[in-house]
């Protein structure tokens, strides 16, 4: 049984068919990537799989769980993980809140706790803060937990988004663009983290990429996307032959 | 030439560096005990200095209401500020840092709550000491403690949260009538409710629970913003909470039960002193461990990121709306104790002059610090004393002040500083002897 499993999605912006007849099925511990020239659709099916639009038509299912209608919270703590594609951090909050935060529906302390503090609560803050801490020294970050996001170069506040979207402890990873705007030695070494979480953690990875490199290399599977429809789908040496994508990338050849 | 300026300048930097490293090393409980003695020496040889040096009686505060009353007075004012309060704080300050960090140090050995309440217990001595001398201090604490109240309250949701609430005067009117209705109809024989239900002498031990509704009261009234406006973001909760304030304040004057535009009075006095105080420094315990929690800090992610929050599982429209109502209550038992305070309330005064006065002292202050909540309202509510004689020319001078602040300070003088009592209380460093 695959851990995500979506079935004929289509979703419409008003007149506009944003997405149509979209299939995908996740298998637990795998890497995707989902492709496509600017524009295709790619973070409108992210954001329909994480809550933040409801598809028009179709299902989502999370480990045999219909989840298309649920908040986007209600997803997220059910255990998909997502960054985003131009940075959504919080400018004035530190690395390491960053982390916590995303322990936010696991806090059991309640309001009796937020108000009157208590030992509960001291032991589960201290609790949420060492694996916080543990998994900034994972993404080779943890020297900079008390600074606010908004000083830290380009690179780190990258992995602080990677950082923050593992601390909900993810079944999938959604990773929007994880590489856009690096240049080729900070791509190498986000490709290295990718990997490293991927193998001690173990979750599925989800990711929207347009550097073939990055895809090709990591990636079992690929699903290209054009005008909101799949129209490939396939290994990377499948995707790389196939006639249709080549020419949504570059073009029809014209013979003359 | 210039070499010698630099020369100057760089000598006068010295110097300031040395005043400021010398006072680094005076612990807060220095501070305290300074203060300690300021208003001791005040209390027994305040009238005497003061009729020495050719003031009439003991300055109310600090002597500015003097200066500017009559000019030809200053230096005798600066004088009896700089012998009555500059002296005895800075005698222990210089002489006494070795033994009061080891007293620092002496008082954290203990267990936390009994620092704690040693401390406050200090605390509120100067304060009863300071206020002691005259009715007109007492009154000017106490309004000022409600202001800290209700500026923390506010900054939840202006500074915390980042939404633009206008509605905290309606709040506070609503907390106002509410327990001062309770008490009124309970404890105190009144021509608009008639005689005492209760007998008088519990008064005093249900008052909290009085608060307790007025507060409750507030945050039902929240509820009626929350629903309606949280559904959108940005604009819409000022300009429906504002309309809310007002709705507020014109129901209370067409209310004939409650007096309507000529108020109620009558309240039984049982906002004293320590009543306000124990009042304010729970408030600012409560929201400050609100404000320091991670489910306090997801109002922070709403704030810089909405989206993000929602996408690591904050459940946002909860969140928001349990911050609302958190904060009306707290500007609903600010209006009950500012009720009784007074012993008189009016619709007219939870209007937009109080408004603005609130939402000057946060913005003053700081935006999400409670440090800057407590400065902000403090030195407002200060200065708006100070500058009294001043009459008209008092709301040129401060909001003048106000654009300067946000000219060179947008977001207010201390903002984002979290406050940590355990870390205020440590003792410091002891001077180096080179230095």
């Amino acid at each position: 049984m695959p851990l995500l499993e979506v079935k004929n999605m289509t979703h419409y912006f008003g007149g506009l068919r944003a997405v149509h007849n979209y299939n995908l099925a996740i298998e637990p511990g795998q890497i995707r990537a989902l492709i496509g020239p600017n524009g295709a659709g790619k973070t409108t099916v992210f954001n329909l799989l994480t809550g933040i639009y409801t598809p028009t038509q179709g299902s989502i299912r999370l480990l045999d769980e219909e989840i298309s209608g649920l908040m986007p919270h209600q997803i997220a703590a059910r255990g998909l993980g997502r960054t985003f594609q131009n940075l959504c951090l919080w400018r004035h909050m530190t690395v390491l809140e960053h982390v916590k935060m995303a322990r936010y529906s696991r806090i059991s302390y309640g309001l009796t706790g937020a108000f009157f503090g208590g030992a509960k609560r001291r032991g589960q803050e201290a609790e949420i803060e060492e694996r916080a801490y543990s998994l900034l020294e994972l993404l080779g970050i943890r020297h900079l937990a008390d600074q606010v996001v908004v000083n830290l170069p380009y690179g780190a506040q990258r992995r602080v988004e990677i950082a923050r979207a593992i601390s909900l402890e993810p079944k999938i990873l959604f990773l929007d663009e994880p590489t856009a705007g690096m240049n080729p030695e900070e791509l190498s070494k986000t490709m290295d983290i990718i990997r490293k979480i991927h193998g001690e953690l173990g979750f599925a990875i989800y990711l929207i990429e347009h550097r073939l490199k990055v895809v090709m290399e990591l990636c079992e599977k690929i699903q290209t996307l054009v005008f909101g429809e799949v129209i490939a789908e396939g290994t990377p040496e499948e995707i790389r032959e196939n006639p249709k994508v080549i020419e949504a990338y570059l073009g029809k050849e014209v013979i003359h | 030439m210039e070499k010698e300026k630099d020369r100057e300048i760089s000598k006068r930097k010295k110097v300031t560096d040395k005043i400021r490293l010398w006072f680094s090393h005076v612990p807060f409980i220095g501070w305290l005990l300074g203060c300690l003695l300021a208003v001791v020496v005040e209390q027994i040889f305040g009238s005497m200095v003061a009729s020495m040096i050719g003031l009439p009686k003991i300055p109310a505060l600090f002597g500015f209401v003097i200066i500017l009353k009559e000019p030809f007075l200053t230096p005798s004012a600066i004088i009896y500020v700089l012998i009555i309060y500059l002296l005895p704080v800075f005698l222990i300050a210089r002489f006494g840092s070795a033994w009061l960090n080891a007293l620092a140090r002496k008082l954290l050995s203990l267990p936390g709550w009994m620092t704690t309440l040693l401390y406050l217990l200090l605390m509120y001595g100067i304060l009863h000491i300071w206020s002691d001398i005259s009715a007109y201090r007492v009154l000017t604490m106490k309004l000022m403690m409600i202001a800290v109240i209700l500026t923390l309250s506010l900054n939840v949701i202006n500074g915390y949260m980042g939404e633009f609430s206008c509605s905290h005067p309606g709040f506070m009117a609503i907390g106002a009538y509410v327990s001062s209705a309770l008490t009124v109809m309970l404890f105190a024989d009144d021509k608009l409710f008639g005689p005492a239900l209760l007998p008088p002498a519990l008064g005093p031990y249900l008052f909290p629970l009085a608060l307790i509704a007025g507060g409750a009261a507030a945050s039902i009234g929240a509820l009626v913003i929350a629903i309606p406006s949280f559904r959108t973001r940005g604009d819409y909760l000022a300009i429906i909470s504002l309309a809310f304030m007002f709705i507020v304040k014109s129901i209370i004057e067409n209310l004939e039960v409650v007096g309507g535009p000529r108020g109620m009075g009558s309240q039984p006095d049982y906002a004293n002193l320590p009543t306000v105080f124990i009042w304010t420094v729970a408030c600012i315990w409560i929201i400050n461990n609100f404000v320091t929690s991670t489910r306090g800090k997801a109002l922070n992610a709403i704030r810089d990121d909405e989206l993000a929050a929602e996408a690591m599982t904050v459940n946002t429209r909860q969140t928001k709306m349990t911050a609302f109502l958190f904060s009306a209550f707290w500007a609903g038992v600010a209006g009950g104790l500012f009720a009784h305070v007074l012993r008189y309330v009016n619709p007219g005064t939870f209007g937009i002059q109080k408004l603005a006065e609130v939402l000057a002292m946060v913005y003053f202050g700081g935006l999400n610090s409670v440090y800057g909540s407590i400065f902000g309202a403090v030195s407002l509510s200060l200065l708006e004393e100070f500058l009294r004689p001043l009459e008209l020319f008092k709301w040129i001078i401060i909001p003048l002040l106000l654009i300067f602040v946000m000219i060179y300070r947008p977001t207010g003088l201390i903002a984002f500083r979290e406050f940590n009592f355990q870390k205020m209380i440590q003792p410091r460093k002891t001077p180096d002897k080179e230095v």
